[in-house]
Order: C-alpha cells, then sequence, then structure tokens
C-alpha cells in the first residue's frame, strides 16, 4: 500500500513537471527562431505584424490601471487594517466583496466592462474602458497584499510611535508603510502579471486595433490580445510563437521579481 | 495641531471611501450583468434559456442547455484529470521532495500559475490538437482534435498551480507533532502522509479543488482555441463543444438586440454559478481547522 500511493506521488509530480516543461519548451523552440527585428519596428501593417505598438499598449494599459487601483488599493487596506475595529461590520462585508471580485471571472470583468464603458459612458472601444476595467480587476489583488502586509507590521511599533507623539498618519506613512512595502509591491507585481496575460477582460473593452492608440479614447490591443488574434487569424503562427515567447519572458521577469521581493519582505517582517 | 487632527479625520475617511470602492464594484457589476440579463430570461422563459436545447441567434432561438453541459463535461473532464494530480502533487512537494529540489521547483510552480491563458490555449493548438486528432484516429473515432478531451485535459494542467500551492500550504500547516507522534507509534513516512497528515489538511484541500473548479468554469480563452465551439450537445469525448464563456466572447462581437440580451444573460447564468462556487468556498475555508 505503501509502495503504491509513493508511487502515485513521484508519478503525478513528474506528470506536473513534465508539463510545465513541455509547455515552456514547445514556446521556446517555435518562437525564439522567429524573433526577428521587424517584429519590433514601430509600425504595424499586413505584411509585417510587428508587436511593437502592442507591446506599448501593454505598458499604457499598466500604466493607467496601476494609477487607478495602488491608490484604492493601499488605502482600503490601511482602512481595513489601521482604522477599522475588529468586530466593525463593514470590514466584514468589504472583505467579502474583495474576495468574491477575486473570483470573478475575466470574461465577467468583460461583459461588465463594456455594458458600463464602452456602452453606457459611452467610451466605445478605447483605452480608458480597458484601463477602468482591469483596475477594478486587480484591485482585490492590490488590497489583499496591502492588508497582509500591513498585517505582519508588529503592534508594538505601532504603539512606539503613538507613545512617541505620533498621529496615526504619520505612523502608518513613516513606521508601517515603510517595513509593509515590499509585500505591498509583490502585490502590484502581481496585478501587473495579471494584466499582461490578460485577455477575455480587454477584448470588448480594449478592443484589438493594431494601431498605437493616440489618446485614451482610442482602441488599441495588449500583447495578450495581439497573439490571441494573430492565432485565430491563422496566418502568422511564426509571429505568434514569437509573440508567446516574449509573454513568456515578461512573465518570467515578474515572478523573479515578486519572489525576491517576498523574500525580503520576510526577512524585514521579522524584526 | 488642530489642522493636523483635521488632516488625519479627512484622511481617514479617504481610506474609508476607498476600502468601499470594492463593494460599490460589485454592485455594479451585478447591476450591469443582471440589468440586461434577467429582463431577457423573464421574457424569454427561464425554463425554455436553461433548459433550451437549440441556439440559433438567426431565429431568435437561444437555449443554453448545450452550453451549460458543455461547460459542465469540460470542468468535469478537467477535475477527473486534475485533481488526482494535483492533490498528489502537492503530497509530494509537502512531504517527499528533497529541500534541494524544492528551490527550484517552488518558482517553477509559480511560474506555472502565471503563464497566460492564451499560452496554454496556444499550445493546446498547436500540440494537443493533433495528438488528440492521431489518437481519436487510431481508436476509429472521426475527430479532429478540438473536443471536450483537449480542453479538459489543458483545464486539468490550468488548475493544477492553484491546488498544488494551496494544498501544499495546508499540508506544511499540519503541525510537526502530528507527524513525530505517527512515526513514534511505528508508522512509515508515506502511511504518515497519506493516513495523518493528508487528513488533517483536508479543508485546505477541498478548498483548493473548488477554487481550482472555479477557475476552470470561467477561463475563456483557453478553452475557445481548443474546444471546437459547436454550440450542439457534445456527442463524444472526442467531439466539439461550446462552454459559456465561450458562448459569449465568440458572438459578442457581432451580436445586437436581444441575440446581445441573451449574451449577457449567458453571462448572468455564468456569474451565478461563480458565485456559488465561491460561496462553498469561502464556507469550505471558514470551517477548516486552524492550527
Amino acid at each position: 500500500m505503501s509502495k503504491v500511493l509513493r508511487g502515485f506521488t513521484y508519478f503525478f509530480a513528474a506528470v506536473t513537471f513534465a508539463a510545465l516543461v513541455w509547455i515552456i519548451g514547445y514556446v521556446l523552440v517555435s518562437g525564439v527562431p522567429h524573433l526577428t527585428a521587424d517584429l519590433f519596428s514601430w509600425k504595424y501593417s499586413t505584411d509585417n505584424v510587428s508587436m511593437m505598438p502592442s507591446i506599448i499598449t501593454t505598458i499604457y494599459v499598466i500604466g493607467g490601471s496601476l494609477l487607478l487601483a495602488i491608490p484604492f488599493g493601499v488605502f482600503a487596506g490601511f482602512y481595513l487594517v489601521e482604522y477599522a475595529g475588529k468586530n466593525n461590520k463593514w470590514v466584514e462585508g468589504i472583505r467579502i466583496a474583495t474576495d468574491t471580485l477575486t473570483g470573478v471571472p475575466s470574461i465577467v470583468f468583460g461583459l461588465f466592462g463594456m455594458l458600463a464603458f464602452v456602452t453606457a459612458a459611452g467610451f466605445q472601444y478605447s483605452l480608458i474602458s480597458g484601463i477602468l476595467t482591469s483596475a477594478i480587476m486587480v484591485l482585490p489583488l492590490i488590497i489583499r497584499n496591502t492588508e497582509e502586509a500591513l498585517m505582519s507590521v508588529k503592534d508594538n511599533l505601532r504603539q512606539a510611535s503613538f507613545g512617541l507623539g505620533a498621529g496615526k498618519l504619520r505612523t502608518i506613512f513613516r513606521i508601517v508603510l515603510p517595513i509593509a512595502m515590499p509585500g505591498i509591491l509583490s502585490g502590484i507585481i502581481l496585478a501587473v502579471g495579471r494584466i499582461v496575460g490578460e485577455t477575455a477582460a480587454l477584448m470588448y473593452t480594449l478592443g484589438t486595433s493594431t494601431s498605437l492608440p493616440n489618446s485614451i479614447f482610442s482602441s488599441g490591443r495588449t500583447l495578450a490580445l495581439h497573439m490571441f488574434v494573430l492565432s485565430s487569424e491563422g496566418f502568422h503562427r511564426d509571429q505568434a510563437n514569437a509573440t508567446g515567447v516574449i509573454l513568456l519572458l515578461v512573465v518570467l521577469v515578474i515572478n523573479g521579481l515578486s519572489t525576491w521581493l517576498s523574500q525580503r519582505f520576510t526577512k524585514g517582517g521579522q524584526n | 495641531m488642530k489642522q493636523n487632527n483635521m488632516l488625519e479625520t479627512v484622511m481617514k475617511y479617504v481610506f474609508m471611501l476607498a476600502a468601499f470602492t470594492s463593494i460599490l464594484a460589485l454592485l455594479a457589476i451585478c447591476y450591469f450583468i443582471f440589468a440586461r440579463g434577467l429582463p431577457f430570461m423573464a421574457d424569454y422563459g427561464f425554463g425554455q434559456f436553461l433548459f433550451g436545447s437549440k441556439w440559433q441567434p438567426a431565429q431568435e432561438i437561444f437555449g443554453l442547455a448545450p452550453m451549460l453541459i458543455g461547460s459542465l463535461y469540460v470542468t468535469l473532464i478537467a477535475f477527473v484529470l486534475g485533481v488526482p494530480t494535483g492533490v498528489f502533487a502537492a503530497m509530494f512537494m509537502a512531504f517527499y521532495c528533497p529541500p534541494k529540489l524544492h528551490k527550484v521547483l517552488k518558482p517553477a510552480m509559480n511560474l506555472m500559475s502565471g503563464i497566460p491563458s492564451i499560452v496554454f490555449g496556444y499550445f493546446g493548438l498547436q500540440v494537443l490538437v493533433p495528438v488528440i486528432r492521431t489518437f481519436s484516429r487510431s481508436l476509429g473515432i472521426a475527430s479532429n482534435g478540438m473536443s471536450i478531451m483537449t480542453a479538459g485535459i489543458i483545464l486539468a494542467i490550468m488548475i493544477l498551480p492553484t491546488i498544488i500551492t494551496m494544498s501544499e500550504s495546508s499540508l506544511r500547516a499540519v503541525p510537526k507533532t502530528y507527524y513525530n507522534a505517527s512515526v513514534g507509534l511505528g508508522a512509515d513516512h508515506d502511511r504518515t502522509s497519506y493516513v495523518i497528515m493528508m487528513p488533517a489538511a483536508r479543508s485546505g484541500i477541498f478548498s483548493s479543488i473548488i477554487l481550482g473548479i472555479g477557475r476552470a468554469v470561467g477561463e475563456t480563452m483557453a478553452v475557445i482555441m481548443v474546444a471546437g465551439n459547436q454550440a450542439i450537445f457534445p456527442r463524444g469525448l472526442f467531439q466539439g463543444a461550446r462552454t459559456m464563456t465561450a458562448n459569449i466572447i465568440l458572438e459578442m462581437a457581432y451580436a445586437t438586440g436581444t441575440h446581445q440580451s441573451a449574451l449577457i444573460a449567458t453571462g448572468a447564468v455564468l456569474f451565478v454559478i461563480i458565485l456559488i462556487i465561491n460561496g462553498i468556498f469561502a464556507y469550505v475555508k471558514r470551517t477548516g481547522v486552524n492550527y
């Protein structure tokens, strides 16, 4: 019996990591040879399906979403941890709402964004519709990480600060925030990762225009959307493969950063 | 000092307002989805919409049953393949993996959870679809490779990181004293791991599985690339089907009027299913043991 269980354990672990290696290996092997300089030229045309406009659009969407989601998310974390009492009934409500939002599938966010921003607000398929949608999508991620980071800061630090005469705000910004910073940052980085990989929520909010958006009211496409459109059109398999490599690289960098930060974070939190 | 106090008060309310955005966002999502979805369902008839077996937008026939069944089958396959794999792999990560290997595999697992769904879908389309096509033909079944089986396999892979990461951390949260007591009574490592440690972590493992199911039901892009997307009841493991998520994204581009409302209603049904799954998740997590 023991032998069988041990066998299963090793077998399924091997299957899991074999699948991962296969996927990454496939993306790299099929994509790297097609990474040509042309794919990074500034203009997209039907002859040269450059990914540069979509890379820049991705950066716009990330920047815009973070600009909205960070203040709201971090401030919400401040309220939940530093201000609201343990038995505040609103806190429970906010936590439930945040958890629920975390589980909402991207397609539902996309549908909502389309109805609320594209149609009701009249923004059409545009950068602003995409940004608002993805900001709401990553908000729970930032709130959760901020909350956890703040909660891990020891209470005696706050009490020491109060005891020295500092007010609540000063204590939060001067004492608590610096210690919690790596944790909050790693939440922000996770949010970046989520936006980079997003397609379903952006397809009908940001749209899939091939050109670089020239204002927040014009449409564009992110890298992931670019890859989806290329592969569903079916004419540019090689270029889709190459786009996959870039996406994977971005994910790799994001993961590295967040691991590094959370290691720093656990070190800092132990003081 | 006076001015300082005012700033304190103002900021307190600013923080409070920020905290209420998640409630506000959730309410707004519910409002927009249900305000268009529910009236359509009421007009068309709830029963006819949910149990109707034909989806023909051109004839204004909107029966969601094939898509409900499509989502169910695809999720079920992902469950059958993904759960044992995930739980055993989590056991490996928690109790069998040498620490040096763990230092490599843990970041690898994080990387896996960060891979965009479009990349999974693309891998499925280019690699798995031909494999399934050849395999099913070798069994004498006509199939183009885009099938509920293909979608199920891709989803199973996609939910692995969710299941493994959460299960591993709940397995590690079981106190070491349980392990020592069991070994002290003469049980070996395997028996202790599976008979003592795994049951002790069951609520965490269950919640990871529920979370995985939620992810599988809501997944869109990877599924539409490999599932075939025919709006009919799936006729076999190696035949195509369309999920609810795929239904929305495939037709939204050109849908207008009633057709668009029908797609939003599809979203409403999906949303309710996800809310139920989330509710079960929250319940299991809350009733779980905390060490």
